[in-house]
C-alpha cells in the first residue's frame, strides 16, 4: 500500500516539525489539563510505535520497554541538572544532548537484553525482557545518587510540545521508510519464518538486535522526554505494568500496523481520562477488552484497516461492497 | 551458625512454596505452550478464599486448628480448580492452536482482569491473614529456634508434591497427560480427550496454587489483592530454571530461588530480593537454554 511517495513523505516530516514548533509557540495559551493529556499522547505514541518494531515486525515479544523508558529518563535527567540546565537556546541544546545520551545508554542496555534474544523465543523471552525490566528498576532503586526510591527531584522542564511531537514526527518517517525499504523488509521476514529467512541469508539474530536496540533508543527518548515534562521521576513509574501498558497499545492498534498502533496510542491514552468518572472499573474493562480483542479479532482492531472501510461505510451509508475478490 | 540454620529453614520453606505454584506453571506450559499469567492471580484468589472462610471454618471446630487449617486449605483448593478450570473454558480455549503470542496476552488479560476485579470485590488495602497453622517453637537448642511454621509448610509441601508425582505417574488421567506433553497431535489420535485432560491440569495446578497460598499467607500474613504478581513471576522463572515442563526440575528450580532469595534478602540486602530471581534466570537460560534439567529441542522444519 503505497499512500505517500517518499518525496512526499519527507514533505511530511518537515510540515510535522515546523507545525510542532509553530503549536509549540502558543501552548503557554492551552488548558493545563488537556496540554498534558496531549503531551503524554506523544510520549505514548513514541514508546508503542517503538515497541512496534520489535513486538509487530520483528515478531519477538519484549516486556521489558519500561526499563529502557527508566534508563533514559535517568540518564538525561542526571546530565541536565548536572550542567544546570533552564529553558532557553542553551539548555534546549543541553536537552537534545542529554536525550540523544539518554538514547544511546538505554539502545546500550537493549544490546544487553538483545544477546539473550539470539538464544530465546517466544514466552522465554518475554519473561527475560520483563526480567530486565525488573532488575533495571531494582537496581535504580538501590543507587542512592538517583535518589533511590525517593525518586529523582528537581529535573527542569525542558520538555514541550515542539521536542515531543518533532520525536514522533522523525519516529514515523523513520518507520515509514524502514518498512519500505529491503532492509526493513528483513525483519518482516525474521518475523514470517525465521528458519526461512536465515536459509534466504538474513542474519535473523542481527535483525532481532537491531530491532530491540533501535526500540530500545526511542525508548530512552521517550523516558528523557517524560522526565523532563513532570520533573519528577520514581522507579515504580517504570515498573513492568507500563511495559504492559505500552504492549497492550501495541496489540490494540495491530501487531506491525505503524498506523494502527498510533491511532491505538492516541485512544488508550485519552480513553482512561475519559474514563476517570468510573476510574475503579477502568482496569478491569481494560482487561477484559484485552481478552475479548484476543479472542475475536487478534489482528487488532485497527490492523488491517478494515475497522475504517466499516467507519466509512457508516458514515457515507453506502451500502457493502462485494466481498469477493478475484 | 544459628543464623545461618533458620535461613536454609527460611530459605527451604519460601523455595517449596515457590515450588508448588511453579508445578502448576510448568504443567500447563509442558501440554499447552504458553505461560498462564493468571495462575499468580488464582494463588492471590486462594488466599482470599482461606481468609474469608477461615472465621467460620474455626467457629464451626471450635478453633481447632489441626481441622480448621488443612479444611480452609481444601475449600481453597476446591474453588480455585473451579476457577482454573473456568479460566480455561473461557478464555484459553477458544484460542487452541493460536500463535502463542495471542494466547499469551489473553493470559496477561486475564491476569490484569483478577488482579483490578480482586481490588474492586476485596478492596485494595492489605487484610491481615488469621493464623491457621498452630504456633510453637519446636526446636529451641543451642540458639536455634525454630517455630512451627516453616517446617508445618515444608511437610505440606512435600507432601502435596509426592501426591502430584504419584497422580502424573501412576494414574490413568495423569499418563494422558504426560502424553499430551510428549506430543498433543499423537495423543490425540491415539483417543485421548484432550479437553479433559487440560482441564484436569488446570485442577492440579490451580489446587496446588491454592495451597501454596494459604502456606504463604500463614508466613507473611498480610493479604491484598496484587500480592500474587511476585511469588508468581519468581515461581515462573524456579519451573524456567529447573527446566519447564518438567516436574522434578520445577521443585528444584523452587528450592533455588527461594534458598538465594532467603539469603540474599538476611546477609546482603533486602530490596535486590525482587531482582534476584531474575539475575538467577538470566544467567541460567544464557548457559543452559532449556533448563537444569530440560532437554534442548531443536527446531524441526
Amino acid at each position: 500500500m503505497q499512500v505517500f511517495s517518499r518525496h512526499s513523505r519527507v514533505v511530511f516530516l518537515f510540515s510535522a516539525v515546523a507545525l510542532a514548533f509553530i503549536i509549540s509557540l502558543f501552548e503557554s495559551n492551552f488548558n493545563a489539563y488537556y496540554y498534558q493529556i496531549i503531551i503524554y499522547i506523544g510520549i505514548n505514541v513514541i514508546l508503542a510505535s517503538s515497541l512496534n518494531l520489535v513486538n509487530g515486525f520483528t515478531g519477538q515479544f519484549s516486556l521489558g520497554h519500561a526499563g529502557f523508558m527508566a534508563v533514559g529518563a535517568y540518564t538525561a535527567s542526571v546530565i541536565t541538572s548536572q550542567l544546570g540546565a533552564t529553558p532557553g537556546l542553551m539548555g534546549s541544546f543541553i536537552f537534545l544532548l542529554a536525550l540523544l545520551s539518554g538514547g544511546l545508554v538505554a539502545s546500550f542496555f537493549g544490546l544487553l537484553v538483545g544477546i539473550p534474544s539470539l538464544r530465546l523465543k517466544g514466552d522465554y523471552l518475554a519473561i527475560v525482557t520483563l526480567g530486565f525490566g525488573e532488575i533495571i528498576r531494582v537496581i535504580i532503586q538501590n543507587l542512592d545518587f538517583l535518589g533511590g526510591a525517593r525518586g529523582f527531584t528537581g529535573i527542569a522542564k525542558l520538555s514541550n510540545f515542539f521536542w515531543v511531537f518533532a520525536v514522533v514526527a522523525i519516529l514515523l518517517y523513520l518507520l515509514s521508510n524502514l518498512i519500505r525499504s529491503t532492509y526493513g523488509k528483513g525483519f518482516l521476514a525474521v518475523r514470517d519464518d525465521e528458519v526461512a529467512a536465515e536459509a534466504m541469508g538474513i542474519n535473523a539474530t542481527r535483525y532481532k538486535v537491531t530491532a530491540f536496540v533501535a526500540a530500545a533508543f526511542f525508548a530512552g527518548i521517550a523516558g528523557g522526554l517524560y522526565a523532563h515534562f513532570v520533573t519528577y521521576i520514581n522507579p515504580s513509574q517504570f515498573s513492568f505494568v507500563k511495559s504492559i501498558e505500552i504492549v497492550v497499545m501495541v496489540i490494540i492498534g495491530g501487531m506491525g500496523h505503524t498506523v494502527g498502533v498510533f491511532i491505538s496510542a492516541v485512544l488508550l491514552t485519552v480513553l482512561p481520562e475519559a474514563l476517570r468518572p468510573i476510574a475503579e472499573y477502568r482496569m478491569v474493562i481494560y482487561s477484559l477488552a484485552l481478552v475479548v480483542i484476543m479472542i475475536a479479532r487478534p489482528q487488532g482492531l485497527f490492523g488491517d484497516g478494515e475497522f475504517f472501510r466499516k467507519l466509512w461505510r457508516t458514515i457515507t451509508g453506502k451500502a457493502k461492497v462485494s466481498e469477493s475478490k478475484t | 551458625m544459628s543464623e545461618f540454620i533458620q535461613q536454609v529453614i527460611n530459605g527451604v520453606s519460601l523455595g517449596s512454596i515457590y515450588a508448588l505454584i511453579a508445578l502448576g506453571y510448568t504443567m500447563v506450559y509442558g501440554i499447552l505452550r504458553f505461560i498462564n499469567f493468571a495462575h499468580s492471580d488464582i494463588f492471590m484468589i486462594g488466599a482470599y478464599v482461606a481468609f474469608f472462610a477461615a472465621p467460620t471454618i474455626l467457629d464451626l471446630t471450635g478453633g481447632n486448628l489441626f481441622i480448621a487449617g488443612p479444611l480452609s486449605m481444601l475449600l481453597a483448593m476446591a474453588l480455585c480448580s473451579a476457577l482454573g478450570v473456568t479460566i480455561e473454558k473461557l478464555a484459553y480455549k477458544p484460542l487452541r492452536g493460536r500463535p502463542t503470542i495471542v494466547v499469551l496476552i489473553t493470559a496477561i488479560g486475564v491476569s490484569f482482569f483478577l488482579e483490578y476485579g480482586g481490588q474492586l470485590v476485596f478492596g485494595p488495602d492489605p487484610k491481615p491473614f488469621p493464623d491457621l497453622i498452630p504456633k510453637a517453637n519446636v526446636i529451641d537448642a543451642g540458639g536455634v529456634v525454630v517455630s512451627s511454621t516453616p517446617l508445618v509448610v515444608i511437610g505440606t509441601a512435600i507432601g502435596l508434591m509426592l501426591l502430584l508425582r504419584w497422580v502424573v505417574m501412576n494414574t490413568k488421567t495423569g499418563t494422558a497427560m504426560r502424553a499430551l506433553s510428549f506430543n498433543l497431535q499423537a495423543a490425540r489420535l491415539m483417543g485421548i480427550n484432550i479437553n479433559k485432560v487440560v482441564s484436569f491440569t488446570f485442577i492440579l495446578g490451580s489446587s496446588l496454587a491454592a495451597a501454596a497460598a494459604v502456606l504463604y499467607a500463614s508466613v507473611y500474613p498480610s493479604i491484598n489483592p496484587l500480592m500474587g504478581v511476585f511469588p508468581g513471576l519468581k515461581a515462573f522463572i524456579a519451573a524456567v530454571v529447573g527446566g519447564i515442563g518438567n516436574l522434578v526440575g520445577a521443585a528444584l528450580g523452587g528450592l533455588i530461588i527461594g534458598v538465594t532469595e532467603t539469603f540474599v534478602t538476611g546477609y546482603i540486602s533486602a530490596t535486590y530480593r525482587d531482582a534476584i530471581a531474575f539475575g538467577i534466570l538470566i544467567i541460567i537460560l544464557l548457559f543452559r537454554p532449556a533448563g537444569l534439567l530440560g532437554k534442548f529441542e531443536s527446531e524441526r522444519v
